[in-house]
């Protein structure tokens, strides 16, 4: 080999170093906001965005004098913008933390709140098992890597796969302060270290349609006949609930949360119209047709 | 009048080479110093013994648990896995191309290398997920196929183009004269390849090598799809880890700058950076080591 050819590859070996490193990083974009006579940001939660950017489409067509730019981030990013003002309105899947309604205050704003759909987060596992009902204590048991088989929950003596999403998903977030710490947002419980992270709800339905062993978590609308929905009661003398819009909006089904718009004081001018389109019939539908229920 | 015009110019070129040549050097210098900055502050949060050895991996619970020793464990595991897969295929299937396929075997062979080089890594993932992950689940009886083996059979799919093509160049490149004085000595084809050239291409075929173990090392998508992100430390090839990149990806996007979180993910930046560094390191001496001799 000549000492040109070394050297080159050498030099690409050294070069290789960084790109495969840093070729792959993904940064966020942010649209910059549009300026026109009205322009609305809305902001935060990941689970939202779709359903927010249903509705701004939507809205856009009825008011094409206004614009909406609608971003993720997460509900707590969203809610820290509406503090600062860099947004309009803030998208949440969750309540107002103590802490921001005080950081509010300090801005001397107050928050509105205003529940504009439902969520409901279904358990789901292979349709061979034959485990179809679980109270949240033998989910929360399961999900922290306290019971280990099926059997234990009346099914076959078979290892149970946990399922889970990633971290930084909201429905992630949610399961695991809602049934792992029985609604005490604090807890100290995690899902199991053995707990499978799935990047996607698409990768979890995938996994438990092929594995008789595994137990996961989606949103409502993921329910497909490839999965068999588990009935969850609250407690062992509550009956066993199945998810699906009625039980969610009813709040019968234990594992459904409100969504949330926020805004700065009383709403008025497009912020008003945009949450008032969001809870109007046209704007509900929307809500159906991105999978979430209607709380109208 | 125009000599000196011709040595502005060349001037001008030269320096122009030379600043592109250092532009590399200096990026690299950059990356470094910036992921250094973003993640050194994670130790004001642990240790650096409890971050590089600690079990558990809870980042956004409060206080977070930000131990890497699984992820490190994982990555690790999924390359040694894909080594072991694509090195020994990939150098035979260079052997094949270069030395004993005829000519338009050898032509079709190499255009589907390059068309597996093409494939996005995150359709190989989906093709995993959808084909490989089932079939491994029900043919080797496991409680589920997401492991780390599913991972290590797409990157060696991933590294065998690499392998395959740097290997063929440097057998290529053994000169004419070594093949015919062996087999001007009685040699037989086979021998000629065993003992002749594969002895004059051998720094070529590690490098090969390494750059394969690090394109394995640094992939992202299809390992997240296939390995289920367990940060568990494996006991063996057929459990669900969770690798160094897959972990950053995956969190990024919702880690709040600042966080002890954010600076923890930089900070896995800077060991898979000198994870990869050592790689590239070991190949340069082993080249070096293949010249003297």
């Amino acid at each position: 080999m000549t000492n040109t050819k070394r050297t080159s590859v050498r030099a690409l070996l050294w070069t290789a170093a960084g790109f495969f490193l840093f070729g792959k990083t993904v940064s966020p974009s942010h649209p910059a906001p549009l300026q026109r006579s009205a322009a609305l940001q809305i902001k935060g939660s990941d689970t939202m965005v779709n359903l927010g950017q249903a509705w701004a489409e939507a809205f856009v067509k009825k008011h094409p004098e206004t614009n909406v730019a609608v971003t993720g981030g997460g509900s707590g990013t969203g809610i820290a913008a509406l503090i600062s003002g860099t947004c309009d309105l803030a998208e949440s899947s969750r309540a107002l933390e103590e802490k921001e309604i005080q950081q509010a205050k300090a801005k001397g704003l107050v928050i509105r709140q205003e529940v504009v759909a439902l969520d409901g987060i279904v358990v789901v596992v292979h349709p061979s098992n034959p485990v179809g009902r679980l109270t949240m204590e033998e989910l929360r048991e399961i999900f922290l890597g306290e019971i280990k088989s099926w059997k234990t929950v009346g099914g076959p003596n078979w290892p149970i796969v946990l399922l889970s999403r990633e971290v930084n998903s909201g429905t992630h977030i949610f399961f695991k302060e809602h049934v792992l710490r029985r609604g005490k947002s604090k807890g100290p419980e995690e899902f199991a270290p053995a707990a499978l992270m799935m990047p996607s709800s698409y990768a979890i339905a995938e996994e438990v349609a092929h594995n008789e062993n595994a137990v996961g978590y989606y949103g409502l609308g993921y329910i497909s006949p490839r999965q068999k929905v588990v009935a969850v009661a609250r407690d062992g003398t509550s009956p066993f609930t199945v998810p699906d819009i009625e039980t969610v909006r009813t709040n019968s089904y234990p594992i459904s949360r409100p969504l949330y718009l926020f805004t700065r004081g009383e709403p008025s001018g497009p912020v008003k119209a945009f949450l008032d389109f969001a809870l109007s019939p046209e704007g509900q539908k929307i809500v159906v047709e991105t999978d979430f229920v209607p709380v109208r | 009048m125009r000599t000196s015009f011709r040595r502005a110019k060349e001037f001008a070129i030269e320096k122009l080479i030379l600043l592109s040549g250092l532009a590399s050097v200096v990026f690299v210098a950059l990356i470094f110093v910036f992921l250094l900055r973003e993640g050194i502050s994670v130790l004001k949060h642990v240790s650096p013994g409890a971050f590089l050895g600690g079990r558990f991996w809870y980042p956004i619970s409060s206080p977070a648990k930000l131990g890497i020793l699984p992820l490190i464990l994982g990555s690790l595991l999924v390359t040694a896995g894909a080594v072991v897969i694509a090195v020994p295929l990939g150098i035979a299937a260079a052997f094949y191309i270069a030395e004993v396929a005829p000519k338009k075997t050898r032509a079709v062979l190499k255009s589907c290398v390059e068309v597996l080089a093409a494939i996005p890594s995150v359709v190989l993932g989906f093709l995993g997920i959808t084909l490989l992950v089932p079939f491994l689940k029900q043919f080797l009886g496991l409680p589920t196929g997401l492991t780390a083996f599913a991972g290590s059979l797409m990157l060696a799919f991933m590294a065998l183009p690499t392998i395959i093509s740097i290997s063929e160049d440097a057998i290529n490149a053994v000169p004419r004269e070594y093949k015919e004085g062996a087999i001007a000595l009685g040699a037989t084809h086979w021998q000629t390849l065993v003992r002749v050239v594969i002895h004059g291409a051998l720094p070529g075929i590690i490098a090969a090598s390494m750059l394969g173990i690090g394109r394995v090392f640094g992939e992202t998508m299809a390992v997240m799809m296939v390995t289920g992100n367990a940060a568990v430390i494996p006991e063996t090839l057929f459990a669900p880890v969770r690798t160094l990149t897959a972990t950053i990806a995956a969190e990024m996007g919702e880690a709040a700058q600042g966080t002890p979180h954010y600076h923890a993910l930089f900070a896995i930046g800077i060991v898979l950076f000198l994870i990869s560094f050592a790689i590239n390191l070991t190949a340069d001496l082993l080249l070096n080591r293949g010249r003297k001799r």
